[in-house]
Order: C-alpha cells, then sequence, then structure tokens
C-alpha cells in the first residue's frame, strides 16, 4: 500500500474518530430551557467553530504522527508535492465531497420549510459537513486503489 | 472502475534500463511514486507531457512506450 492510500486511510479514520469523540464531549453540555433559547443558539455556534478548529488541529497532529511513523516503518521519505494524478484525485473528491454538503444543506433549508425545530437545522448541517468530509477521504482512497 | 485503453511498457522498459525502479523513474519524470504504480496496472491514463516526459526518460518516441486498444507486440 502506498503512502497516499495510506494517507486517505488515517484521514478517513480520524475524520470518523475526531468527530465521534467531540460529538460525546459536547451532548452533555446542551443547554437545558428552551430549545430556541439564546443559550441554544451559542451552544450551536461554538459547537461548529470549536470543532472547526479542533478538527484543523486535530488533522495536523495526526499528519505529523502519520509521516513520522511512515519514515519509521518504511524508511521511505514521503512525497512533498502533489503530481497530475493527486491534483485530480483531490479535483475528483472536492466535487463529492461539495456535492454531498450542498445536499445536506439543502436538506436543512428544507427542515425549516417543514416547521421542524431548528436544532434539527443545525444537526443536518453538522451531519452534512461530517459526511462530505468522510465522502471526501473515501473517494481519494477508491481513486488511489481502483484508479481513476 | 474500467480500465483505461491507454497501456504501456513501462514495467518492461524499466526491467531493460538496468532495472530501474519505480522511484527512479518516477523522480526522473518528476512524478510521485504512486503515480507510477497507477500507470503500470493501467488505472491511470498520464497527460500528453507526462507521456512525453517518460518517452524521453526512456530515449524512445512516444508510441514505443504507450499504445492504444489491444498491445502490438503482443
Amino acid at each position: 500500500m502506498t503512502y497516499q492510500e495510506k494517507k486517505s486511510i488515517v484521514s478517513l479514520i480520524s475524520a470518523i474518530l475526531i468527530f465521534g469523540f467531540y460529538c460525546l464531549y459536547m451532548y452533555p453540555q446542551y443547554p437545558g430551557g428552551g430549545l430556541e433559547s439564546p443559550e441554544a443558539f451559542r451552544f450551536w455556534g461554538s459547537f461548529v467553530l470549536i470543532l472547526t478548529v479542533v478538527s484543523i488541529v486535530a488533522h495536523i497532529v495526526i499528519s505529523i504522527i502519520f509521516n513520522i511513523v511512515f519514515r519509521m516503518t518504511t524508511r521511505e521519505k514521503e512525497p512533498n508535492f502533489a503530481d497530475e494524478l493527486d491534483k485530480l484525485i483531490d479535483l475528483k473528491a472536492f466535487r463529492n465531497s461539495f456535492f454531498v454538503f450542498v445536499v445536506g444543506f439543502l436538506l436543512a433549508m428544507g427542515s425549516l420549510i417543514i416547521y421542524q425545530p431548528l436544532h434539527v437545522m443545525f444537526m443536518i448541517l453538522i451531519i452534512s459537513g461530517f459526511i462530505s468530509d468522510v465522502t471526501g477521504s473515501a473517494t481519494k482512497l477508491y481513486h488511489y486503489r481502483r484508479g481513476v | 472502475m474500467s480500465k483505461n485503453l491507454v497501456g504501456n511498457h513501462i514495467r518492461k522498459l524499466r526491467f531493460n534500463h538496468n532495472e530501474m525502479t519505480q522511484q527512479q523513474l518516477a523522480d526522473k519524470v518528476g512524478v510521485t511514486r504512486q503515480t507510477i504504480v497507477a500507470l503500470e496496472k493501467g488505472n491511470y491514463s498520464p497527460s500528453l507531457e507526462l507521456a512525453f516526459r517518460i518517452a524521453h526518460a526512456f530515449h524512445l518516441p512516444l508510441e514505443e512506450v504507450f499504445f492504444y486498444g489491444d498491445d502490438p507486440t503482443q
């Protein structure tokens, strides 16, 4: 298995773990009282912002650890540039990821049209963000293994 | 994913050029080893520019490295 395949798998697993653990950490902090109180909006706002920061930092840390482990185990240096195949696969991954997020966004807006509570809209948005991240990594893994 | 119609003799040519490794060829033409692996497996059709760079690396014309459809040497 090549560097890019391993990196896609690590990225996929880390995305799932980061989101899973973050949700478990934030769930007990959900404010009581009215579902549409200012505290609830503050909770959802901070949920998204902190998740973004935590996710970026965790991905960078995991990527550094992965590169160190890769070098130690294979005695190979990781590629330090993206060639035409990498760019093509990145574009396909971004296309699929973006498509999933847009579908999620539209579903979230649709939930407002059918009078669902606001927290349903936030949940759909956040889950679609997570699924789009996973879709991006899974697309990369698929194309690195099966070709373009 | 269906196989690409553009085939190549890269694996054979590497062997005939002092058993050049995939990494050595990748360094010579400016791509990652993963791309050479994908080309040899027939999982990727290279850009025209990369195809020419690979042909130049073997000092051969393009049509002796790449073919379209069935392998003419078979």
